[in-house]
Order: structure tokens, then sequence, then C-alpha cells
């Protein structure tokens, strides 16, 4: 990526403040922390997907030396069903806590668990979601399997989640007899176009029935939290991609206003989704703390992890296309039913029906989907939740469509692809504001040298096949109304707040820059304040939804542009003149006719806290309340830049990302090398461009999971989770990725963001998986598995005519 | 029926009563043992013990069943070495043992004795200059949540110190036992070949 002429930060690289505590082990993640006299909590699971405890006996637990207390869910609030609990007499999956021991260590807490004594009542449990619409199924929360506000129609203003019990009839299960999704009735139902015109007319239709897997997040660092109450607030040391998201509900899962809790984030060990909003175990200590006057420390385990933490929701899915003999997608109609999970589901099956709308741009199209709650780990989002789902069922279905119409593979990619006057789906369409997916696709396919690649496909050398494919992926990047909050201090330093959080992205410096960039500020003299609510940070959204980069640089934006204003407006009362006469150059503020007169940022800010109000952040403001106890506790402090974003925002931000992979498939074992690995996004901007490339990168690593080897497997007789490790889950290690990836993007300015930024994260996942898959595909000469993962037994099957082992519609397979 | 993951404490309490503390972990845990050291029956172990660790003697007292990355976290205070899963799947642990890259979380600390230990925080110099492999992995941009990094670190450390001019597909085959979920893969290896030149 070329350097950017237009600005002096903006495209540039640079070293991100936290880094160097990552590379000697210095940077301090939740389990890190240490107090004295601290309490370790040990938690009592859910041994069954459904049951109801009928009695608690933890006398001997409570009796033994070293056990400090004893806290079930009568101690802690509740929550709707079926939301999360912190703890549960209900438990509706295996794992969910039951009741939590805190010791003077962790094996007395765990020796204590040895000896409570539980009695439960065995409730039947669901699996499978069509088993739970199947007339009389069993119904995976109490009181029904369908979270009643989904329903748009039927939303509850009171904020009650309420359950219904949804049943299909028998009837509309007659298609599974032929292996087609059965479509009863759903939830959302939105169509837009002629489309039995697009099916009368269609050149070639597909009518296909697929699943995607249900797959854990696999963070490095399990959701472990510490918590101690000192002076009248709770103070908790947590796992989020954000500091502040988190933060109302977090304080209300502890039963306090968010200004008595004190949240300190400032490493996390990975989330993908699983942690953006604050979830309910991490409460557990914060609660144990205050019942028994210690420090407490809960450490997660892996298997722990697996069990409560969160996981991608599954789809069995039906797309019937209908093309021309062009290869443009005329109609797509298309019906998900998502695996709820056991708590209130994410909206996967909303983002399905947005993203084909999207990527493929249909002429018409109907979308119904359903989400029916499961006794599995419950479903959050993952990176990309429900458009990369999507992306590993549609990108081998257009080489079927391709190849049958006798279309290039890449062709068909091109003529459906998205353009600046596309219109999402949904109840209400909205134009995206800017759309250079076809430039990705030429941009990655000219990288990877597509014709002559693909003349490759199928070549033959001993067992081994070479395999060509494409895939698309795309998420929406960028929403507004966040706050930004910024100080400039009487040493001339300016101070940039911020609450995004540290997954690894690094947007939370590199969207910091904007302020940097706008004030003209040199970024050595720039300190991040972030990590610890005590900081005062303002209200921002957290790394989650490839929304950072865009929704934060427009955030830092507004508040520098506030900075900016008081900057002039503290000249023109020194020197003279207007506000608007007055423009920044290094660190001064300069007469533009004059500019001898001038006067330094440090003046400024002294200037601004002999004349307090707004200057120095006495005045109230129009931002978020948090964001205005931020800005009192630093009143006084320096000249305040703060700001909501309030630039109206009437379009969809659409980011997008084409890849080209081939791979060599050995027909004998089933296994495959992804040889080569091409990649191009369309993301605006580019800000910072090495941590572009390692979004770009990472997703694809998440993506090339997908495709081969991560899925979450259960016993259907038991309803036991089978996948509790690493090497039962399978996230890919560097054996399974390739040794290289080339990744580019397009950089171009999005029009409706101050700097052309928009986000990223997601769309690699969505498009890797899909390339892989369609690979294998093509490998094999046009089979088509309509699932993910494609594993190694699936590939051998396939190679040698034999049935696989699973139905079509089958869930957690291997 | 409990689910909880008791699977390393009942591996660990099935190994003490075995009685068998030197004998089978002299098979289960390969790397970095020899059957020299003498540890007596548990009951009778003698809990206060000298680790060498990133050069200097620390004298600690260590239960018969403790692993050594409990007793770095949670005896020593060095919280650098991470606990990914605590059962050798991950890499995030890893330190060295007289050079070999070890999972601190599958070695009985009782089983280090006399061995120079260098743990995350002995990578740097004791005058805090960075080693080559730190530098490259910040010039490369090579951690994304960091979580792993330490035990990446370790490994490329160990890696250079053997073949300090190996090959993309030999640092990859190398590293292949940390687990990186954010797929920082690539940055790390570029970061062991930048490494690599700058050592050379």
């Amino acid at each position: 990526m070329a350097d950017n002429p237009t600005y002096r930060l903006i495209g540039k690289n640079f070293t991100p403040p936290d880094i160097e505590a990552k590379v000697t082990g210095a940077s301090t993640y939740s389990e890190d922390f240490r107090a004295e006299g601290m309490a370790y909590i040990k938690m009592l699971l859910s041994p069954m997907p459904k049951c109801r405890v009928r009695n608690i006996d933890a006398s001997a637990a409570l009796a033994m030396e070293g056990v400090y207390g004893v806290m079930t869910a009568d101690d802690v609030p509740t929550f709707p069903n079926p939301g999360e609990q912190i703890l549960s007499n209900e438990p509706n999956f295996i794992g969910e806590p039951i009741l939590a021991i805190a010791a003077v260590d962790e094996a007395t807490a765990a020796n204590a668990l040895e000896l409570v004594r539980v009695e439960y009542e065995e409730l039947p449990f669901v699996l499978d979601p069509l088993e739970s619409l199947y007339p009389g199924g069993p119904d995976a929360y109490n009181g029904g399997n369908l979270v009643s506000s989904l329903r748009i129609e039927e939303e509850d203003e009171l904020g009650d989640i309420g359950v219904t019990s949804h049943k299909w009839t028998a009837r509309d299960f007659a298609a599974v007899e032929e292996g087609q999704l059965p479509m009863g009735e759903p939830i959302m139902d939105w169509q837009y176009g002629d489309l039995e015109g697009a099916f009368n007319d269609a050149a070639l239709v597909l009518d296909e029935t697929f699943v995607t897997a249900c797959n854990s997040h696999h963070s490095m660092e399990p959701r472990s939290a510490f918590s101690y109450w000192q002076n009248g607030k709770c103070y908790v040391h947590g796992s989020t991609q954000s500091q502040m998201f988190v933060v109302p509900g977090l304080a209300n899962f502890i039963g306090i206003p968010p200004s008595e809790l004190v949240y300190i984030s400032e490493f996390c060990g990975g989330g993908f989704g699983s942690k953006g909003a604050a979830y309910a175990v991490m409460a557990v200590p914060a609660h144990f703390s205050r019942m028994i006057g210690r420090p407490c420390m809960l450490r997660i385990s892996r298997a722990e992890e697996y069990y409560l933490g969160s996981a991608r929701a599954s789809f069995q899915g039906r797309a019937k296309l209908a093309f021309n003999a062009q290869g443009k997608m005329t109609g797509a109609d298309l019906f998900i039913v998502q695996q709820g999970g056991a708590k209130n589901p994410f909206g996967d099956f909303g983002a399905a029906g947005g993203m084909v709308s999207l990527v493929y741009t249909p002429d018409s199209m109907r979308f119904r989907a359903i989400p029916i709650g499961t006794n599995t780990t419950p479903c959050g989002p993952q990176r990309g939740p429900g458009q990369n789902q999507m992306s590993a069922a549609i990108e081998p279905l257009l080489d079927k469509a391709a190849n049958a119409l006798g279309i290039d593979q890449l062709e068909i990619r091109r003529i459906n692809a998205s353009n600046h006057d596309t219109l999402t789906g949904g109840p209400v369409r909205q134009k995206v504001s800017s759309s250079y997916m076809l430039n990705a696709i030429d941009m990655a396919a000219e990288r990877f040298d597509w014709a002559n690649k693909f003349a490759r496909n199928g070549e033959r050398n001993g067992s081994k096949v070479i395999g060509v494919g494409i895939g698309q992926g795309y998420h929406s990047a960028g929403i507004s109304g966040f706050d930004g909050l910024m100080r400039i201090l009487p040493d001339g330093k300016l101070h940039i707040h911020t609450g995004v959080g540290n997954l690894g992205t690094y947007s939370y410096a590199s969207t910091s820059r904007v302020a940097a960039e706008v004030l003209n500020m040199d970024w050595d003299n720039c300190v991040i304040e972030r990590g610890d609510t005590s900081k005062h940070l303002p209200w921002t959204i957290g790394q989650f939804g490839s929304l950072t980069t865009y929704t934060m640089s427009r955030a830092n934006y507004a508040a520098a542009m506030d900075m900016k204003q008081k900057l002039q407006e503290i000249a023109a009362m020194d020197l003279g003149g207007n506000p608007e006469d007055y423009d920044l150059a290094n660190e001064t503020v300069f007469n533009i006719n004059d500019p001898a007169q001038s006067i330094t940022y440090a003046q400024a800010a002294t200037r601004a806290l002999e004349l307090g109000g707004k200057y120095s952040g006495e005045d109230p403001n129009d931002t978020n309340p948090l964001t205005q106890a931020s800005v009192a506790g630093l009143a006084g402090t320096g000249l305040i830049g703060v700001a909501r974003d309030t630039t109206p925002l009437n379009e969809h931000i659409s980011a997008m990302v084409a890849t080209f992979v081939m791979i060599e498939l050995d027909i004998e074992t089933g296994t495959y090398e992804i040889l080569e690995f091409v990649s191009s996004g369309d993301c605006g901007t580019v800000n910072h461009p090495l941590g572009l490339v390692g979004q770009l990168r990472g997703g694809a690593c998440m993506g090339i999971g997908m495709a081969r080897t991560e899925r979450q497997i259960y016993d259907p007789q038991n309803g036991l989770p089978g996948s509790v490790g690493l090497y039962q889950a399978k996230p890919p290690s560097y054996l399974d990725v390739p040794a290289f990836m080339d990744v580019s993007a397009v950089d171009q300015p999005d029009p409706t963001n101050p700097m052309g930024m928009k986000g990223i994260g997601e769309p690699p996942v969505g498009a890797a998986v899909g390339a892989v898959l369609a690979a294998v595909s093509n490998a094999l000469g046009g089979h088509y598995f309509n699932r993910n993962p494609v594993t190694a037994d699936m590939i051998l099957n396939a190679a040698s005519g034999r049935e696989q082992s699973h139905t079509p519609l089958q869930l957690f397979t291997q | 029926m409990r689910p909880q993951n008791q699977s390393r404490r009942n591996f660990i309490k099935g190994i003490i009563a075995s009685g068998a503390v030197v004998s089978t972990g002299g098979l289960m845990f390969v790397s970095g043992c020899s059957e020299t050291t003498t540890t007596p029956a548990p009951g009778s172990v003698e809990r206060l013990i000298s680790l060498n660790i990133n050069g200097t003697i620390r004298r600690v007292d260590v239960l018969p069943n403790e692993t050594l990355a409990q007793t770095l976290r949670n005896k020593l205070g060095l919280t650098g070495t991470k606990i990914g899963c605590d059962r050798g799947e991950c890499g995030a642990c890893s330190v060295l043992i007289d050079g070999v890259p070890n999972n601190s979380c599958s070695m009985l600390s009782h089983r280090v004795t006399g061995k120079n230990i260098t743990t995350i925080e002995g990578i740097a110099s004791p005058a805090g200059e960075l080693h080559p492999v730190q530098r490259a992995m910040i010039e490369e941009l090579a951690p994304q949540c960091g979580f792993c990094t330490p035990g990446q670190v370790i490994s490329s450390v160990a890696l250079l110190n053997n073949n300090p001019n190996p090959s993309r597909e030999e640092a990859r085959q190398a590293l292949a036992g940390n687990l990186c979920r954010c797929g920082a893969y690539d940055h790390y290896l570029n970061a062991v070949l930048r490494a690599a030149e700058e050592i050379a």
C-alpha cells in the first residue's frame, strides 16, 4: 500500500504504545492481578443440558478448612428468561454455572466442590432447532423456544424478553424426506423485486439445502475475572473488547450504578465477538467479593471457556437462486433456521439476508428466517455473525452456477458485485455509502494471476490434485453517535481518552491518531488514556462489528474539531480578530493573515484553566452521561475537546474482501495444503497499514479454520459437548494456514467518513472460508458439500464416491 | 456427572495416588527431563526448593503436585508466562529449560531443580535491552491480542539459538506448537526471519 500523501499520520505505520509489554510479558490480563488476602473461586457447572436444581447441600463444603463461602443463584440477581444468568437453579446448557465456592486457594475450592450434594430434576432437552420446531418437540428455554421480542411486530416496550413456543406443522416437514430444509412459519420475512418473474425467466435455478457449523471462539485468554470493593466502588479486572461499552451491562449484572464501577481491561486476550458486551460470569467475583469481604479471582479453565464461553450459531438453510444466461443473479429466495443456543440468540439470521443482498446484489429477493433455542453453548456473535456463514454456503454455489452456465468463476462474481448504488435488503432498504468491491476483486485476481491459475484447476500429480477457488466476505463497517474526548495539558501534550478496548487490532491507537492529525500534533507529544475507567474515558464503541475504525475516527474527529474551535476562540480572545482568522500548525494556533501572531497549545491550555467554563470542562455538554461524568472528572486539568458524533449518517457502511486460493488436495488422505493465498479488501482509506494486513491475514486464518476443521460436536443421546479442548475444537495452527498470505487494499476513501475510513475486521473471514471451500469443490471436479467444515473424511468419501456419514440437515457432525 | 474440567487435577491426583511421581513423570513429561531428580515419595517431599530462573536462584515453597507454570505465576510473580489451556495444547506457557522450549503447564516444578529456566521476563537483557526477536515482533506488528506472544517469543528464541538462519518453513515447523487465535502466524514468521537477519 502506497503512502497516503494527503495526511501526516493517516496511512503510516507506527508503534502502538502497548506492544512492547506484549513481547516482554509485562502486559497484564485479568488473571495476572493479585491482592492481599484474595480468595479463589471455582464453580459447579450444570452436568445436564436442561435441568432444575431441587436441592443443594453445601454444608460439608462450608465446613472445610480454607473455604470462605458458598454462593448460589439465591444470592445473586436474576435476569429475564432466556437471558444469561450469573448462577442458575434452572440451567439450560451443560456448563451453566449453578453455584460457586470461594476458598484460600483454587485446590481447596475445587476439593470443596466435590463435597457439594445437588439433587437435579432432569428435563427434556433439544440440540437441533428443527427437532424443537417439530410438533411436540422439546423447548430449550423455560416456556418456549423462541425469544418473542425477535418478532419485530411483537416487540415489548417494557423490555421483557419473553419466550413463546413456536412449532411448525408435520406437513411442513415433508421436505426433510427429500433432504431439503422444511420451511414453516418464520419470524423474519422481507422481499423486494419481482421474485416470481425472476424464477420464471431464469436460465438456471439452483435449489440448495445447506448446513453451516457452530464453532467456538477459542480466545486464547479464557474469560477470567478478578474483583474487589474499595471505598464504595466495585473494581473489576475483566477480559472484554472495550472498556466503556461493557460498563452499563456489567454494572447491571453487579447491581450497582455505572458510577460505582471501576472497570480495568488494559489487555484482552482475544474475544472475536464473545467478549463484546458484558457477560454474566464476569460478575461472579464481584458478588462473591461483596459477600465475603475479600478480593476474589475467578480463573476460567480452557474447558470452562468452551462450556460457557460462546459460539457461532449454526445455520440450516435453503437457497433458491435464479440466474440469467449471463450469470446475473436475478432472484434469491433464502430461508435460514438459526441454532439459537441456550440463551438470547444473537441476530446472525438477520445478517445472513443482508449479506446475500449486498454481496450478490440479486435483482429480486425474498428472505425468511427464524432462530430457535437449543440446549447448547449460548450462541453469541462471532466475527462476521451471519455474514460469514453465508460466504461458506453461497460461494461454492456461485461456482456451481457458473459451471452450469458456462461462465468463468471470476466473471460471475464480477457481474454480481456491488457498486456505489447498491441497496441493502431488509424491511428498509438503504444505499451503501461506497463499494469498491469490483476493484477489490480485480486487484486480487490480478495479483493471483487468475486465468493462468484457474487453468491449472484439476491438474493431477499422483494422488495430488490442484484446486483453485474464490471467496467473498462482507460486513457492515461503521455507525455513528459515539463520543470523543481529549485534553491538552499545560505542558502542551495531547491526551486522547478512549474506551475502545485492546483486542490487538490497535484501532484504539490508530483512531486516536485522527485527533492528532486534525490538531497537527506531533504523535510523540500524544498520550493515549485507556484501559481503566478511572482514567475518565468517553462513551465509545468497542472493538467489534468492524465498527471501531469508522465509528471512532468520526467521534475523535468531532472532538478534535471541538478542540480546534476552542483553540481558535482562545487565540482570538487573546490576540484579537475572529476565531476563523486562526489555523493550527506545529502545535500552535496562528493568525492566517499574520502567522507571527500565535500562541502555543501549552499556552492555550493554561488560558483554558483561567477561562474555565467549556474550555476546561466545567460546562455541561450534549454527550452520553458516561462521557459527561468523565469530563467532570477531568474538569480543571487542561483544555477539553469533547463531542458526540452527530454528523448525519443515512447510508449503509459496507466493507468487503475478495480472496483467491490455490490448494493441493491429496485424494488418498483427504488433506490439503493451501499453496497460494491472495486477498484484497475495500476498507476505505487505509489508516494503519500493518494493522490492516494483520486483520486481513488473521481473519483469513479464522475463515480457514471454518473451512477445514472447526465445529462443535454434541453427543445426541445425552447432549454432552465433545469439543471442549483445543485439540478437539481445532482452531488452525501454523501448519493449517499458508506460509505466506498476499493481502492488499483498494485504498479508496468513503465519502461519509472525514478521513474516508471504513472497518475491515470481519469480511476476511468469510472471503477465506468461501475461497477454500470453493477450491476444494473445484479440486474434486465440482462436488458440492453444502456445509462447513469440509473435513478430510468428507473429502475421502467424496473422492471415492461413498455416501457421507451425515444426513443433509444434520448438525454437530464430525 | 459434573463436567467441570477436572482432567488436569485428576491427572495430577492420579500420579500422586500411584506414588510414582518420578517414574511416571519421566515418561509423561518427555522433553527437558532427566532421571537424575531424587524426589522422595509424596508426603515426605522437600517443599522448599531452589529454582534457577532467569539467572537468579529463587527459593520457593512448592507443593509436590505444582506445575512450573503455577509456581512461576503464583509464587514468583512471573505472570508473563500465560496459561492458555493448562494441558500442553497451546504453547502460551512456553519457557526454556536448559535452552529447550517446554510447556510449563505440563512440567512439575520439582522436576526442574538444578536446571536453567528462562521465562519471557528473562529474554530481554537485564538492562532492559530487547532481544532481536522481541524487536522484530514489534517491527512486524506481530502480536495482536498478545496472550500467546510470550510463548511465540520463547519458541522463536529457542529456534534461533539452535538454527540462526532458518527458512520460513523451518520457522513454521518450529513454532507449530504455539497457537494464535488472532491468526498472526504470518507476522510472527516475518519477525523470526527479520530477527535472524539482525542476529547474522
